[in-house]
């Protein structure tokens, strides 16, 4: 009994040395936890948790646990600025987030100057586009939806348009990739409107809309003012068909506007309607996996902000298995990465592209029984 | 007399010049930067404030004037830095002029709502002339400023260049309110009608000290705009202006160390009470009532009333 | 869609934003009137409503009119409550640092309310339906009127609770002059911790009318807050008539300005009308002169 006693103790005493004899790979990252973007920076965070749990678990990446340094900018830019120098400062690896487009923008010339790679979660184009040297996304980019969103109106006969953005980051980049893809698509804008991110009502925006003769609405916004427009052209009876922004995927947006969110079309990553992708998809086991951990640990819905997250963290995990915890390889490592399964789609970075994703990326998704499912 | 009124000032700015060499880490020298920029903005709006009692909520409008004038100059004109901030002081104490004639003959919570409609309109004329501003998304790509060939392209560099601009106001700062104008500014926040009575021109001096305000809150936009090397429409949100005023009384209103000790302790206390993630608003709610609640004076007449009592139980002992 | 309809669409879009505003700004004048205090956490009570609403009647299946008036006794109590740890206090306070109080506050309830409900957005299901009505081509929400019917209720007791009871008359005389009430006996203390419980109630009641049309969430206090400051200012501080014509006003404004001018300056019309009718009259619609100056800072 003794002997079996010590032996157990001189195991734990081994496995103890070896752990501490590996030193921690540090990963830094900027979300917006609280403040006006917290319900993007929330799952961000989340994922980010629950992914440094389970590698830690199984023992780390090669043997090395991770040491996860989460701050909160509260989608504030000069705290994301802050954030990112006390990160650079802790000596990260690599810095996943911020969140919003424009914390990433704020901090995109630190990094550049630090020569830290930074792994954004924010979607606009402006972060990739001119490539710049340390920065990757891991959102899709608005043109791709954009042309998905028109490739579906030629497909319906639909050729003119009513856009509908918030004056967000988001919703002005979306606004302005509708409106130079239009022509190419043969699409006519008859309307453009836009609503503050904290507007309280749309009737106003949508009447004038009625007022003209178009044939569908392109709503583009992530933030929940989105719902209020649906909710409102059901209350005006408009019957025309309503397209979404990828910025949609979250089920609460959906289920927050109860029956006016019904038959809403969107382009979007699969993660969503996961349940209706067929077995052959080469993305379904990675979205099956994520949503059901991620479901079981946080009670609450997963969404596609928690899986922009979950791309970056593994693109970041993916590097430091390979190269180590070293900046430039693991920058290196990234550019060249391909064929990536990641939720929002199978990336591949490449130097002319730091955002890795095409158009097939996304999936036109619709809302069906208050479901997200695949769009026929 | 004038050396001995300086000396803390002077002494102050001994102590800035060392701190860095002490600690060079670039996280503390960012917020000490942050730091620095918000003790610009503060300083001019408690000048209206605290001296000559005038309220104005809409002071970020200016920052963020004098931050996208610069910005927009330097970054897509190609205009050097000393014409560009020498614009960027004009436009915006062109618009605070129009803004202080209009707004200035209201008085109280009326005024207070004036300047923050005011302020209101420049952020959503930001947000929607996208052309121009890049809009909400913002405008990226400031270079570092540049004066005669040096660039104060590090932190370290820019540490050194905002407090010495910050040293500058504040003896300014303090002249104004040792001299002529400055007492006529006390005499207005005590009584308008007796200020008048005695002959001080009261608009005149209202709108003057409003530019001047204005033009403090631009400087230090300016600072920030090319210091993160980004602006955007952000930086004149409401919240940012109650964040200002909130420096200022919670510091000490009316008094010059105020706005620092302000502007520092509401950048300090985020940072340090980030660990306690989802509490963190709470907390800080916490703190903030409590300081204004048992120190309504500002933490610097809380300091003073604590020195003077030491010293009395220091001598009432000898 | 015709020209009239429009007109009829956005009117009754902008009377219903506009209640809510009113309804804001008369909590804004009643702490104004008895205290001289811009209360800025008056835009959380009507979050705070909203979310309690929620809260009771998913988490206790509380039907609606009980959810109703609990919610809003809750949060009365937590105006009343919030006035006797953070205002009562204190002696005789600069009115700019019971501002400040009232800012920490608000920045508190939003801390709470974070806490104990998250993140996410809200809904709560219409009083009666969502079947829209039709007048002249026009679509309303029966939520739409229910709004409208609350303000015009609150309106009528306010205007009984003033003209008709003693505790109501002593807050008037407060609001003339708190030392010559004091002399009279009323005790002003209590008066202030009445004005901070009335409004609590009246901005919760807006939230709870609100939250089935828009969705609430932790944040969406300060900018309602906003919205009614401007309104009790438009209309003349203190004057509560002025909030109500103030607030509908606003609402309007809003709402023509972005079916007629323009959505991404529609805003910035509101603000500019405000701004102009205080040039004007730099009291406000229908606020007295003499009321204006007498409260400074």
């Amino acid at each position: 009994m003794r002997k079996l006693l010590l032996a157990g103790a001189l195991c734990l005493f081994v496995c103890a040395s070896t752990v501490r004899a590996a030193e921690p790979y540090k990963i830094g990252a900027v979300f917006a936890v609280s403040g006006p973007a917290a319900l993007l920076g929330e799952p961000e965070r989340n994922t980010a948790l629950m992914l440094t749990d389970q590698i830690n678990a199984a023992g780390g990446i090669n043997g090395h646990p991770i040491e996860l340094i989460i701050e909160d900018n509260e989608g504030d830019e000069a705290k994301a600025v802050m954030k990112v120098k006390k990160l650079i400062n802790d000596k990260v690896a690599a810095i996943i987030g911020p969140t919003r487009s424009g914390d990433t923008m704020a901090v995109i010339p630190i990094v550049e100057k630090a020569q830290i790679p930074l792994v954004s979660c924010a979607a606009a184009e402006d972060i990739v586009k001119p490539v710049k040297k340390w920065v990757f996304k891991t959102p899709q980019s608005d043109a791709d939806a954009v042309r998905r969103i028109y490739e579906k109106m030629k497909d319906m006969k639909l050729t003119k348009a009513a856009i509908m953005s918030g004056t967000t980051g988001f919703g002005t980049a979306g606004r302005e990739q509708l409106k130079k893809f239009a022509l190419e698509y043969g699409i006519t804008i008859v309307a453009d409107e836009t609503y503050g991110p904290k507007d309280t009502d749309m009737t106003a925006q949508l009447t004038k809309i009625k007022g003209t003769d178009a044939q569908a609405i392109i709503n583009w916004e992530i933030i929940p003012a989105q719902t209020t427009v649906m909710k409102n052209k059901k209350q005006l009876g408009m019957t025309m068909p309503l397209f979404q922004s990828h910025g949609f995927g979250n089920i609460k947006y959906a289920q927050d506007a109860g029956d006016a969110a019904e038959g809403v079309l969107f382009p979007c990553g699969r993660l969503l309607a996961v349940d209706s992708l067929p077995d052959t998809n080469p993305q379904k086991a990675v979205l099956a996996k994520y949503k059901k951990d991620y479901e079981e640990k946080f009670k609450t819905d997963v969404s596609t902000f928690g899986g922009h997250g979950y791309d970056a963290y593994m693109l970041v995990v993916e590097a430091l298995r390979a190269v180590g915890p070293d900046r430039a390889k693991i920058r290196d490592f990234i550019e060249n990465k391909k064929g990536f399964v990641g939720t929002a789609g199978i990336f591949n970075y490449s130097a002319e592209d730091h955002c890795g994703l095409d158009k097939n990326s996304f999936e036109m998704l619709t809302v069906k029984n208050g479901k997200i499912v695949v769009a026929k | 007399m004038a050396f001995r009124r300086h000396l803390p000032i002077m002494l102050f700015g001994c102590a800035a010049a060392v701190l860095p060499l002490a600690l060079k880490d670039p996280y503390y020298l960012g917020i000490l930067v942050f730091i620095g920029i918000f003790s610009i903005a503060t300083m001019g709006l408690n000048l209206l404030m605290g001296y000559a009692g005038q309220i104005s909520l809409g002071h970020a409008a200016f920052y963020a004037l004098g931050a996208y004038a610069t910005g927009i100059l330097t970054a897509k004109y190609n205009v050097h830095f000393l014409p560009a901030l020498a614009a960027a002081i004009i436009v915006t104490a062109g618009i605070a002029y129009v803004i202080g004639m209009a707004c200035l003959r209201l008085k109280g919570h009326y005024l207070a709502v004036a300047t923050l409609a005011a302020g209101e309109i420049v952020f959503i004329c930001l947000n929607a002339s996208v052309g121009f501003t890049g809009g909400p998304s913002g405008l990226a790509g400031i270079p570092s400023i540049e004066i005669g060939g040096f660039s104060f392209d590090s932190d370290f560099k820019f540490y050194y260049l905002v407090w010495a601009v910050f040293i500058l106001l504040f003896i300014l700062t303090a002249n104004i309110i040792n001299s002529r104008t400055g007492r006529a500014l006390r005499c207005l926040h005590s009584s308008e009608v007796a200020a008048a009575a005695m002959g001080i021109n009261v608009t005149t001096l209202k709108v003057q000290i409003f530019v001047l305000s204005a033009v403090y809150a631009a400087l230090a936009g300016v600072l920030y705009g090319h210091s993160v090397t980004f602006i955007s429409p952000q930086a004149s949100d409401l919240m940012f202006s109650v964040k200002l005023l909130t420096m200022i009384v919670v510091g000490g209103m009316g008094h010059l160390w105020g706005g620092v000790l302000g502007a520092a302790l509401l950048t300090l206390l985020p940072e340090a009470l980030s660990a306690f993630h989802d509490y963190e608003l709470i907390i800080y709610g916490s703190i903030l009532l409590v300081i204004v609640m048992f120190l309504p004076g500002g933490l610097m007449r809380g300091f003073e009333t604590l020195y003077v009592t030491i010293l009395k139980k220091v001598r009432g002992r000898g | 869609m015709s020209l009239l309809s429009q007109i009829i669409q956005f009117l009754f879009t902008g009377l219903t934003i506009g209640s809510i505003y009113a309804m804001v700004g008369l909590g804004f004048n009643i702490i104004y009137n008895a205290t001289g205090i811009i209360n800025f956490a008056q835009g959380e009570f009507v979050m705070l409503g909203g979310m309690v609403m929620v809260w009771l009647t998913t988490a206790f299946n509380l039907p609606l009119p009980a959810g109703f008036l609990l919610s809003v006794l809750i949060v009365t109590c937590i105006g009343a409550a919030f006035e006797r740890l953070a205002i009562f206090p204190l002696k005789k306070p600069p009115v700019l640092i019971l501002i400040i109080i009232t800012l920490a506050g608000s920045i508190i309830f939003k801390g709470a309310a974070m806490l104990l409900w998250g993140k996410q957005t809200y809904s709560l299901p219409h009083f009666s339906g969502e079947e829209p009505l039709h007048l002249l081509g026009a679509t309303i929400l029966p939520q739409a009127l229910w709004i409208i019917g609350i303000l015009m209720a609150v309106v009528a007791l306010l205007a009984f609770f003033f003209n008709f009871t003693i505790p109501g008359k002593a807050m008037r005389a407060c609001s003339v002059n708190p030392v010559a009430a004091s002399l009279v006996g009323i005790n002003v203390k209590r008066i202030v911790l009445l004005s901070f419980a009335m409004s609590a109630g009246i901005g919760a009641a807006a939230g709870i009318a609100f939250t089935p049309i828009v969705l609430m969430e932790f944040d969406r206090g300060a900018l309602l807050g906003l919205k009614g400051f401007c309104a009790a200012v438009l209309g003349g501080l203190g004057n509560g008539t002025g909030a109500v014509i103030a607030g509908l006003l606003i609402g309007v404004l809003e709402s023509f300005g972005a079916g007629f001018i323009s959505s991404e300056y529609k805003d910035a019309i509101a603000l500019g009308v405000l701004l102009i009718v205080l040039l004007v009259r730099p009291s406000g619609l229908m606020g007295s002169r003499e009321a204006a100056r007498l409260k400074e800072f």
